[in-house]
C-alpha cells in the first residue's frame, strides 16, 4: 500500500519529468512504446496465469480480450504516432487571414491518472497508458485491487520496462484512491461504476481537471423482424457469456416477440451445449465470478427476480460458478432489471412491436452498448434513429469494440469522452489553436482599429465575412 | 420557474422537434434575422452595459456570430452525417462509421463582457447539434440580458430554446437540474462549481475560463506594428477580454521603446483625452472598477492612471518594471491596466510563463521563426496568436479553448457542433461469413486462437511509406515491362508481315 505520502512524491518527481520535456520527442514516446510491446509479449504466459489466477480467464479469452488488444492498439500507436504527432493545417481561412500560417498543434497534457478496472485488469488500463505516452504524458496507473495477481504483476513488470521516471504504478484500496485524488492531475481516466465515478468527478472539479469516465449501463439487445436465429443465438451467447458476463459491453437483456423467444430458446441451449458442453461448470472454457460479493450479489437478483429459470440456473459457492442462466418472463420491474447485471445471466422481456421496445429503452438511462439482430435493414435503422448509446452494433456484440477506428465511450450515465486508437491520443492532448500572422498587410488591420467608422467597418465585414462556397478569389489588398 | 423551462426544453427534445435537419437549418436562420433586424437595438444594450462603441457591437459580437450561421446552415448537412472509419479484416464487409448525434438538453451560461457573442455563439452548435438549449445570459449585463429575454422567443421556438435570467440562486437552482452537457464562460472560481454541480448528475461540461495571457516581445521585431496591434488588443473593450494580452514580457533594453510605442498608439487611436473618445468603453460595474484600482495602488502609472469612479472609468495604463510578486501579477487582471515585466532573454521568459498557470491565450512577437519555434514547443496555452493578439479567435476552423486553470474543451464552427454532439460508434455486421467468425467460439484449441490473432490485426492494408513507394515503383515497372512486350509482339507480327 501507498501512503500519501508516497504518493506525492511519486506525482511530483513525475511532474518534475514532464516540465524537462523530455517526454515529448517522437522518439521517446516510440521507445516507451516500444518498451510497452515488449513487456506483453514477452510475459505472455505470466499474464496469463494471473488472469487465470484472478478471474479463472481461459487462454482463449486472455490472448483475445487482453493481450491481442493491447497488441493491436500497440501497434497501431506506433505506426500512426508520427501522423497523429504532426500539427493539422489543412483548415479553412478567411479572407483576412489568407496570408497567415494556421495549424492546431496537439499537446500533451501533463501528469494523468489512470485508475483501471477489474474485469478486463490488463487491457483497460494498459489500452489508456498506450494512449496516455503517444500523447506525450507522464502517467500514474492505479490498477483495480479486486484483482490481486494482476495489480501485482503490473507493479512489478511496468517499472521494469519503461520509465520510473515518467510512468508509475501505485497500489492501494478505496481509501488510498480517495486520497490520491486529492493532488493535482492534468486528466483523470477512470474505468468502473456510476458511484465512484461522481466521487472522481467531484474530486476533480477543485483542480478544474477534465475527466473520462467509461462506466456502463443496460445494454439492451433487440432480436426482431427477419433473422437467422442460429447465428444469432451463437453470437448472441458468445458476447453474453464472455468472461462470464463480466464485461462493461455484455449485452445485459435480450428484447423480443414471443414468437422469437420461442424459436431463440432452443438456439441458445444448443449453442450453449457446443459451447461448453452439457456441464458448463466442468468447461475449461467457463470462467468464474471475479470474487465472493459479486458471486453473492448476483445469487441475490437471481433469487429476488420473478422471471422464469428456462436455461441453467446451477450455481456453486466454492469456485464462485454460476452457469449460463436464462430466464423468460421478466418485467419491467424486476429485480434482474434495477441495475446492470454483469454476469452470466440473461433475462429475456417480450414486447409486442419495436416501438414499444424502443420506449422502455428511453425510459432508462443510456447505454454503454446497444445491439441489433435483424436482416431488415428498417429496423436497423429505425432503432438507431430512435435510441442513443455510447456505441452500436448490428448482429454481433462487443466487437465493434476491437475497431481501433471506432471511438469507444458513454454517453449520458454510461460515461464521458472515448478512446481506443486516435481517440485516445485525442483525449490525452490538448489541441491548441495557432495562428501565426504576418507582418504584411497591415494595411488590412487599420481597417479594426479605432478611430472607428462606417466606412472602415464596411471593408472588414467583406474582408471576414464567411462566404459561402468561397473559392478564395482575388484579394483586393 | 427555473425547473419548470428545463422540464418543458426536455419534452419538446424527447418530442423530437429539434432533431430534423430542416428544423435547425430553419431555427438558425430565424436567430440570423434577429441579429440583423434588432442590431440597433442590441448596440443601445450594450451601451447601456458597458458603453460599447456602435462599432465595436458588429466587430466583436455580430460578424463573428453571423459568421459561425452562415457556417453552420452550409455545412450541417455534412457534419450530422455518418463519417466512416478504418475497417479491418473481420470488419471489411461490415459498415463501420460514427454517426454524431444530439445529446438533449444542454445549458448555456453566458458572460458579461461580450454578451451577445459568448452566449448565442455556443447556441448555434447546439441548435446545429440538434438539441434543446436553456440559455442563462449574464445577469451583470442586464440590459442584453433583458433584451434577449424579450427576443429569442420571438425568432426561436419558445421551448426548445428558453431564457432564464436571474442571479446567484437563479443559477444555483438551474444548476441542480440535470442536464446532458453544461457550457460555461466565465471565471474558474465559478467554473469549479459549475463542474461540481455538474459532477452530481454525471454530466459532461465545456469550461471557457481565463487567465493571465502572456505576450512575449522580442527585441528584434518591428516595434511600431507590434505596439499598435497589442494596444488594440489590450484596450479593446477597455480591457475585458478574455483573451486580452493580460501582461507583456521583454527585455529591459526595447522596455521603453514599447512603452512609447503603446503611448503613441493610444494618441491615435482615442486622442490626447480617451474619456471623451467614443470608441472607448467602461468598466462593468462599480465592484470591478474597486477590484482594478486596487491593483494599482502603490504603482505609478507611466502612462495613464486616471480614473473617474462615477463614471467607471479607467484610462488605458501602463506600468513599467513590474515584480512578478506584485498584485497585477497575482490574478487575471481583465481591465485596461497593462503591466511589463522584464526578462533577460527568451529562456527566462519561457521559464516565467511555465511556471504560472497555463493560460487562455499566448502571444509572442519576433521576426525569428527560431524564437517562435520555441516558444510554442516549449509552452503550453489555450491558443496562441503569433505577431498579432487575438486573432486566432476570430477563424471558426481553429479550435477555442483552455487548458488546465483555463478551461476544457472547445468550440468555434465545426468544433461546436462537435462538443455538443454524442459521436456514437456503430458497427453494422452482417450474418454471413460465418465462417471466418468460427474461430472465436467456444469450445477452443491452439489452432483458433492463432487464426483469430491474425484476423484481428489491423490496419488491413499497409498503406505506411514504404509500402506505397514499393507499390509505385512496382506497377511503373509493371506498366513498362507490357508496354516493352507489346512492343515487340508488334515488332514481332511486323518482321513476319514483311518476310511474307
Amino acid at each position: 500500500m501507498n501512503t500519501p505520502l508516497d504518493s506525492s512524491c511519486v506525482i511530483d518527481r513525475l511532474r518534475a519529468t514532464f516540465r524537462s520535456g523530455v517526454t515529448f520527442p517522437e522518439q521517446f514516446r516510440m521507445t516507451q512504446l516500444q518498451n510497452l510491446l515488449s513487456l506483453v509479449e514477452e510475459n505472455e504466459q505470466l499474464i496469463q496465469d494471473a488472469l487465470h489466477k484472478d478471474l479463472h480467464k481461459p487462454k482463449f479469452e486472455s490472448v483475445l480480450s487482453e493481450i491481442q488488444i493491447t497488441l493491436n492498439d500497440l501497434y497501431f500507436a506506433m505506426e500512426n504516432l508520427r501522423t497523429w504527432m504532426q500539427p493539422e493545417y489543412n483548415i479553412g481561412k478567411n479572407l483576412a487571414t489568407r496570408m497567415d500560417d494556421c495549424f492546431i498543434r496537439r499537446e500533451p497534457l501533463g501528469v494523468v491518472l489512470i485508475i483501471g478496472a477489474w474485469n478486463y485488469p490488463l487491457h483497460l488500463i494498459l489500452l489508456p497508458l498506450v494512449a496516455a505516452i503517444a500523447a506525450g504524458n507522464c502517467a500514474i496507473l492505479k490498477p483495480s485491487e479486486i484483482c490481486q495477481a494482476t495489480e501485482q504483476l503490473l507493479a512489478e513488470l511496468i517499472p521494469k520496462y519503461l520509465s520510473q521516471d515518467c510512468y508509475a504504478v501505485l497500489c492501494g484500496g478505496a481509501e488510498d484512491t480517495k486520497s490520491l485524488l486529492k493532488n493535482k492531475f492534468d486528466h483523470i481516466f477512470y474505468t468502473g461504476s456510476q458511484v465512484v465515478a461522481r466521487s472522481i468527478l467531484l474530486a476533480a472539479a477543485p483542480h478544474l481537471t477534465p475527466v473520462t469516465l467509461e462506466l456502463g449501463g443496460k445494454s439492451p439487445c433487440f432480436i426482431y423482424g427477419h433473422i437467422d436465429i442460429q447465428k444469432a443465438a451463437k453470437r448472441l451467447c458468445w458476447s453474453k457469456f464472455f468472461n462470464t458476463g463480466q464485461s462493461c459491453v455484455a449485452p445485459d437483456y435480450v428484447l423480443c416477440t414471443a414468437q422469437t423467444r420461442d424459436a431463440l430458446l432452443p438456439a441458445l441451449r444448443e449453442t450453449l451445449r457446443t459451447f461448453y458442453g452439457p456441464d458448463p461448470g466442468a468447461s475449461l472454457d467457463m470462467g468464474r465470478i471475479v470474487t465472493p460479493r459479486h458471486w453473492r450479489r448476483l445469487m441475490d437478483m437471481l433469487e429476488k427476480s420473478k422471471g422464469k429459470v428456462v436455461i441453467g440456473g446451477g450455481s456453486r459457492e466454492e469456485d464462485r460458478y454460476i452457469a449460463p442462466t436464462v430466464l423468460v418472463d421478466v418485467q419491467e420491474s424486476d429485480a434482474l432489471m434495477q441495475e446492470e447485471i454483469f454476469g452470466p445471466i440473461l433475462p429475456i422481456l417480450t414486447i409486442e412491436s419495436l416501438e414499444e421496445g424502443i420506449d422502455y429503452i428511453n425510459r432508462q438511462e443510456k447505454p454503454l452498448a446497444l445491439y441489433v439482430f435483424s436482416d431488415e435493414t428498417s429496423v436497423v435503422t429505425t432503432v438507431l434513429n430512435n435510441t442513443s448509446s455510447g456505441g452500436f452494433c448490428g448482429n454481433d456484440g462487443i466487437v465493434h469494440m476491437a475497431l481501433p477506428g471506432l471511438p469507444f465511450g458513454g454517453v449520458g450515465a454510461s460515461g464521458m469522452g472515448s478512446y481506443h486508437g486516435r481517440w485516445g491520443f485525442e483525449t490525452f492532448s490538448h489541441r491548441r489553436g495557432c495562428m501565426n500572422r504576418s507582418w504584411l498587410l497591415e494595411r488590412v488591420n487599420v481597417l479594426r482599429y479605432p478611430p472607428y467608422s462606417d466606412y472602415n467597418l464596411g471593408w472588414l465585414r467583406w474582408a471576414t465575412t464567411f462566404k459561402k462556397n468561397s473559392w478564395g478569389g482575388c484579394s483586393v489588398m | 420557474m427555473e425547473k419548470q423551462a428545463v422540464q418543458r426544453a426536455r419534452e419538446a427534445f424527447l418530442a423530437g422537434r429539434s432533431r430534423p435537419l430542416e428544423f435547425r437549418v430553419q431555427q438558425l436562420k430565424s436567430l440570423q434575422r434577429m441579429i440583423t433586424d434588432r442590431q440597433g437595438e442590441i448596440a443601445t444594450a450594450l451601451k447601456q452595459d458597458i458603453n460599447r462603441s456602435q462599432y465595436d457591437t458588429p466587430l466583436f459580437e455580430l460578424i463573428g456570430l453571423e459568421n459561425e450561421i452562415s457556417l453552420a446552415v452550409s455545412k450541417l448537412a455534412q457534419w450530422a452525417a455518418p463519417r466512416p472509419v478504418e475497417r479491418n479484416l473481420l470488419t471489411i464487409s461490415d459498415q463501420a462509421y460514427i454517426q454524431p448525434e444530439p445529446l438533449g438538453v444542454v445549458l448555456i451560461i453566458g458572460a458579461w463582457n461580450y454578451p451577445w457573442a459568448l452566449t448565442l455563439q455556443p447556441l448555434v452548435g447546439a441548435i446545429a447539434a440538434g438539441n434543446a438549449a436553456v440559455v442563462k445570459p449574464s445577469e451583470l449585463s442586464e440590459y442584453s440580458a433583458s433584451l434577449l429575454k424579450a427576443l429569442l422567443p420571438r425568432y426561436l421556438d419558445q421551448e426548445l430554446y428558453p431564457v432564464v435570467c436571474g442571479g446567484v440562486s437563479e443559477t444555483q437552482e438551474l444548476l441542480r437540474q440535470r442536464f446532458d452537457h453544461v457550457f460555461y464562460t466565465g471565471n474558474s472560481t465559478v467554473g469549479k462549481l459549475v463542474m461540481e454541480a455538474a459532477a452530481r448528475h454525471l454530466t459532461p461540461v465545456t469550461l471557457e475560463l481565463g487567465g493571465k495571457s502572456p505576450c512575449y516581445i522580442d527585441k528584434d521585431v518591428d516595434l511600431r506594428v507590434a505596439c499598435r496591434r497589442i494596444t488594440w488588443g489590450k484596450f479593446v473593450n477597455c480591457g475585458q477580454t478574455c483573451i486580452a494580452p493580460d501582461y507583456i514580457l521583454c527585455e529591459p533594453s526595447i522596455q521603453n521603446r514599447v512603452v512609447e510605442g503603446i503611448r503613441q498608439t493610444l494618441l491615435e487611436f482615442y486622442g490626447p483625452d480617451p474619456k471623451s473618445s467614443p470608441d472607448y468603453g467602461r468598466i462593468i460595474n462599480q465592484r470591478h472598477f474597486n477590484r482594478l484600482m486596487t491593483l494599482l495602488e502603490g504603482y505609478t502609472a507611466t502612462v495613464g492612471g486616471q480614473s473617474d469612479s462615477s463614471q467607471r472609468y479607467i484610462a488605458p495604463t501602463v506600468v513599467k518594471d513590474v515584480p512578478p510578486q506584485a498584485r497585477l501579477m497575482q490574478e487575471e487582471i481583465f481591465g485596461p491596466l497593462l503591466p511589463i515585466v522584464t526578462v533577460s532573454d527568451i529562456d527566462d521568459a519561457i521559464h516565467f510563463i511555465n511556471e504560472r498557470e497555463k493560460p487562455l491565450a499566448l502571444y509572442v512577437f519576433s521576426s525569428n521563426k527560431k524564437v517562435i519555434k520555441r516558444m510554442l514547443a516549449e509552452t503550453t496555452s489555450g491558443g496562441v496568436t503569433v505577431n498579432d493578439v487575438i486573432m486566432h479567435y476570430t477563424l471558426n476552423s481553429l479550435p477555442f479553448g483552455g487548458v488546465g486553470q483555463s478551461g476544457t474543451g472547445r468550440y468555434h464552427g465545426k468544433h461546436t457542433f462537435d462538443q455538443f454532439s454524442h459521436h456514437r460508434a456503430c458497427l453494422v455486421k452482417s450474418l454471413g461469413l460465418e465462417e471466418v467468425h468460427m474461430v472465436r467460439y467456444p469450445p477452443q484449441n491452439h489452432q483458433k486462437v492463432r487464426r483469430v490473432r491474425l484476423a484481428m490485426r489491423t490496419p488491413l492494408v499497409d498503406f505506411s511509406k514504404g509500402t506505397y513507394i514499393w507499390a509505385v515503383t512496382a506497377s511503373i515497372v509493371a506498366l513498362g515491362l507490357l508496354v516493352a512486350l507489346t512492343v515487340i509482339l508488334i515488332l514481332a507480327a511486323g518482321v513476319s508481315c514483311t518476310c511474307l
